[in-house]
């Protein structure tokens, strides 16, 4: 076994396919510094949970010093040589029409044209974060996949790719090291932004994790088994079927109307009413007050809306978008059919990101004919009805610091920027931007299916590596404010993967406990300022 | 008699164009690909801070304000000064920026080359002083910062451990080509007789008759740069006009799916294509469509 002398800054990308340990181990002395009050890392920064020596004689582990994907070890050599072969045949797969209309185009003038200028890696939180390490630079997990491109599947590849791109070995090492190293970065496409050329190093990760989904069967059970199969066979990711369903929002209309004083009562599949509101379903388990202040502000509003009971009609989750295309299809087409159904005049959805992208414009070139039905943000809606006049608002009720999260979903892929800052402004006199924002933003760190995965020691990785820019930002945009829990800090994050992010990250560093920093969406800070409402709606929630 | 030097040129000439246009082609002849963009979208209303239409309810209904001068303005900003470099990745800009700016404006004395050329086989008096200086000019300029520009970026790729390790034979060659151009380019240049045997050479190509002694510098700047004209369309250097795919067919591809469209006509072809990926949960046989994998049931 050959080591690489200092793994974290040198490693080259032909050290992929070397026989070698780990190709990575970060330390907390690595990570990117944080402000106050996470500034000094012996104090604040939990240690790393080591991997179990089960997991690291069960699955195959020589990347990092973490492990999401649980790839068994092969039995022999000629199971490795199956895979390898199976590897090979999915990735000509990626470059035909047929199998991959979806991102043929993106995907090839991606592997054709990167000039290797590391604009995107200045972009990418993540290699940031890290103390720039090299594995999880941008261009190092798809020159990975470009050079194995060039060298293994074109004409001449074994003397031209090399000259033209660089050398690197196809062997069970690199098979599974690039599955798994497809599940270290956040799709969060802000390299993709920065790139002069155009290329997309997220959209290449997606296409590898695609590539071992739909090739080899493999993804992760958070995803796959436990995500978009459980949707699929029971309605929901979150596991629960239409009666629970129902029941549980029932349950939530009785404690809005006790909180609010007023009569909240949920709308259900009503046939024709004007919108369909599709909640992410983790919301009504983890954070009742989100689908309780839609209906108060719904109802308020007077505006015509049901939720439906028909099986995904009521969980907007679409994990496919994260690592399969034929699960991403099956997801959608489920929830335009409950749309249909109810003949309603257009599809809205609630505060999560991710739900936002994969049924607005993803499913916009796969819904055709009458399955093609409207379907918007409800950050408009929402802006529109605060503006409009018809619920009475005191600011002075959110008289306290505020900052908004843009999830990279709704806003940088899909470019819904102000609507959500229009009303921040009208309720939430001492709301502050984070640098960047916008379509800059940072990802929370729990994008592309993170927030939902916590297996192992990942919650390490995902707390100290992708969380830590977001952190960073967070502490950034409250400095100068008291730091003790005495003074209430909000950070508004309209999205339901990015708030499971937040819940933890706070959790990890001791961040409400310590220093009052809590989280949750706008629409709760909307019915917090709402007159008609019985004051602290949000600290009711909390308690 | 055929001259050697005309048929390196035509052969030139023609690599250059067919390459060009196969790869052009092939790329816009795609299938439709799923949306993609990412905001800011230069043709959107909301552009400045990076909106698009669906900042609006019931967009659908509403007229889409698009404008073509910005998409124009921010493309041709993108493409002259590399502002994506500028601003995310200023130091590599430095270099990076006078080698491209530099390789438009041996693009210009190029154009200028060939306008003196035919403006002598037409017999065209006026301007010729004007001309031979605006050539002069832009040859000197041009190769000046192609030279400072092209050894740039070697250097940085030879001394940045980062780029060094992601750096094939290639990017050195390509590179050294273009320092080689530019060193001859100003050879010839400062010579006494200037770019005129260039200016010559093209009027007897044009002609097609017999072309007087070229000094050797001028010579093996015609061949060098002949031959970098075709090989550019072969490799990642094909991106300056692949670019316009990267940033208005992917990055700003914002048309919506409008029922009745032609875009929907595209997409319904698209999902008729049949499926072979393996997994288990597709098992596509090659006969399968996409529609087909969309609808059927999992296995409960
Ligand atoms: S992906 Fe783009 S930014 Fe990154 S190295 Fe390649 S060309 Fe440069
Ligand atoms: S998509 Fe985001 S996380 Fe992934 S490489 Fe790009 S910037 Fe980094």
């Amino acid at each position: 076994m050959k080591e690489i002398d200092n793994k974290n800054t040198d490693l080259k990308v032909e050290d992929f396919s070397k026989d070698s340990d780990r190709l990575l181990e970060l330390t907390n002395d690595d990570l990117m510094p944080l402000p106050e009050p996470l500034d000094d890392k012996a104090k604040s920064e939990p240690p790393w949970k080591p991997l179990s020596d089960s997991a690291k004689e069960k699955y195959e582990s020589d990347l990092d010093n973490t492990l999401l994907l649980n790839i068994p070890k092969p039995k022999s050599k000629e199971e490795e040589k199956k895979y390898i072969k199976q590897f090979l045949q999915g990735l000509e797969k990626l470059f035909t029409k047929e199998n991959n209309w979806v991102f043929l185009q993106p995907f090839k003038l991606t592997m054709e044209h990167c000039t290797k200028c590391h604009t995107c890696s200045e972009a990418c939180h993540i290699f940031q974060a890290s103390g720039r390490a090299e594995l999880y630079r941008p261009t190092y997990r798809t020159e990975i996949l470009r050079r194995i491109y060039f060298k293994y599947l074109k004409p001449g590849g074994r003397f031209f790719g090399r000259w033209q791109h660089g050398d690197i070995d196809l062997n069970w090492k690199t098979v599974a090291r690039l599955a798994e190293l497809s599940y270290r970065c956040n799709l969060c496409r802000r390299c993709a932004q920065a790139c002069p050329i155009g290329c997309d190093n997220g959209l290449v990760a997606r296409e590898i994790r695609k590539l071992f989904s739909q090739e080899l069967g493999w993804a992760t059970k958070e995803l796959h088994e436990k995500g978009s199969m459980q949707q699929l066979r029971v309605g929901s990711s979150t596991g629960m079927n239409p009666e629970v369903v129902k029941d549980n929002m029932d349950f939530i209309d009785e404690d809005a109307s006790d909180i609010t004083g007023m009569d909240i009562k949920t709308p259900w599949d009503v046939q024709g009413a004007d919108i369909l509101l599709i909640h992410n379903a983790g919301e009504i388990l983890s954070w009742p007050e989100n689908p309780a202040a839609f209906a108060v502000i719904l109802q308020a509003a007077g505006i015509s809306w049901t939720l439906s009971s028909e099986a995904l009609g009521y969980d907007s989750v679409n994990y496919g978008l994260f690592y399969d295309d034929a699960m991403l299809a099956k997801v959608v087409i489920k929830h335009a059919l409950a749309a249909k159904k109810l003949g309603v005049k257009k599809i809205v959805f609630g505060e999560c990101g991710h739900a936002h992208k994969a049924l607005t414009i993803i499913a916009d070139r796969i819904l055709t004919g009458d399955l093609n039905i409207p379907r918007e943000s409800s950050m408009p809606l929402l802006r529109d009805i605060v503006m409009s006049g018809k619920l009475k608002l005191d600011p002075s009720r959110n008289d306290f610091p505020v900052t908004l999260h843009d999830p990279c979903n709704m806003v940088r892929m899909m470019g819904i920027v102000e609507p959500q800052r229009e009303v921040l402004r009208k309720i939430a006199p001492r709301f502050r931007e984070m640098t960047p924002h916008g379509v800059n933003n940072y990802c929370c760190g729990g994008g592309s299916g993170f927030a939902i995965h916590s297996g192992h020691n990942f919650v390490d990785w995902r707390m100290k590596v992708s969380g830590r820019m977001k952190m960073k930002q967070i502490l950034e945009a409250f400095k100068g404010e008291d730091s003790s829990s005495e003074t209430y800090k909000y950070i508004c994050a309209p999205c339901s993967n990015c708030k499971g992010q937040f819940r933890d990250i706070l959790e990890y560093y001791g961040l409400t406990e310590n220093n009052g920093i809590h989280y949750g969406g706008l629409v709760e800070l909307i019915v917090n300022a709402m007159t008609d409402v019985k004051p602290g709606f949000i600290r009711a929630w909390e308690q | 008699m055929i001259e050697p030097l005309h048929v390196l040129t035509l052969s030139c000439i023609v690599i250059f164009i067919t390459a060009v246009l196969v790869r052009f082609i092939r790329t816009a002849r795609m299938p439709v690909h799923l949306r993609w963009e990412i905001y800011p979208v230069a043709h959107d209303k909301g552009f400045e801070h990076g909106g698009s239409y669906m900042e609006n309810q019931d967009w659908r209904n509403r007229p889409q304000e698009h404008s073509q001068l910005n998409k124009l303005k921010e493309f041709l900003t993108e493409f002259l000064f590399l502002k994506a470099l500028f601003h995310h990745n200023r130091k590599l800009w430095w270099s990076s920026f006078p080698f491209h700016f530099g390789l438009y404006i041996i693009a210009a004395f190029a154009g200028l080359l060939v306008i003196t050329a035919l403006s002598s086989v037409f017999n065209v008096k006026h301007g010729g002083v004007f001309l031979s200086y605006l050539v002069q000019f832009t040859g000197i300029a041009g190769a000046i910062l192609c030279l400072f520009g092209s050894a740039g970026l070697f250097f940085r790729r030879l001394f940045d451990k980062g780029l060094k390790k992601y750096s094939p034979i290639s990017a050195y060659f390509n590179l050294l080509l273009f320092v080689g151009i530019s060193v001859l380019m100003l050879t010839v240049g400062f010579s006494s007789s200037g770019f005129g045997p260039m200016s010559a050479y093209i009027v007897s190509f044009l002609t097609w008759s017999a072309h007087p002694e070229m000094p050797g510098p001028s010579k093996a700047l015609l061949i060098l740069s002949l031959l970098v004209l075709a090989y550019i369309p072969l490799t990642h250097m094909s991106h300056f006009f692949m670019k316009w795919f990267t940033w208005d067919k992917i990055r700003w591809d914002d048309e919506p799916n409008l029922p009745g469209s032609k875009l929907e006509k595209r997409i319904q072809a698209a999902l008729a294509y049949p499926v072979s990926w393996s997994a288990p949960h597709i098992k596509g046989d090659g006969k399968k469509s996409w529609v087909d994998v969309a609808t059927e049931e999992i296995e409960k």
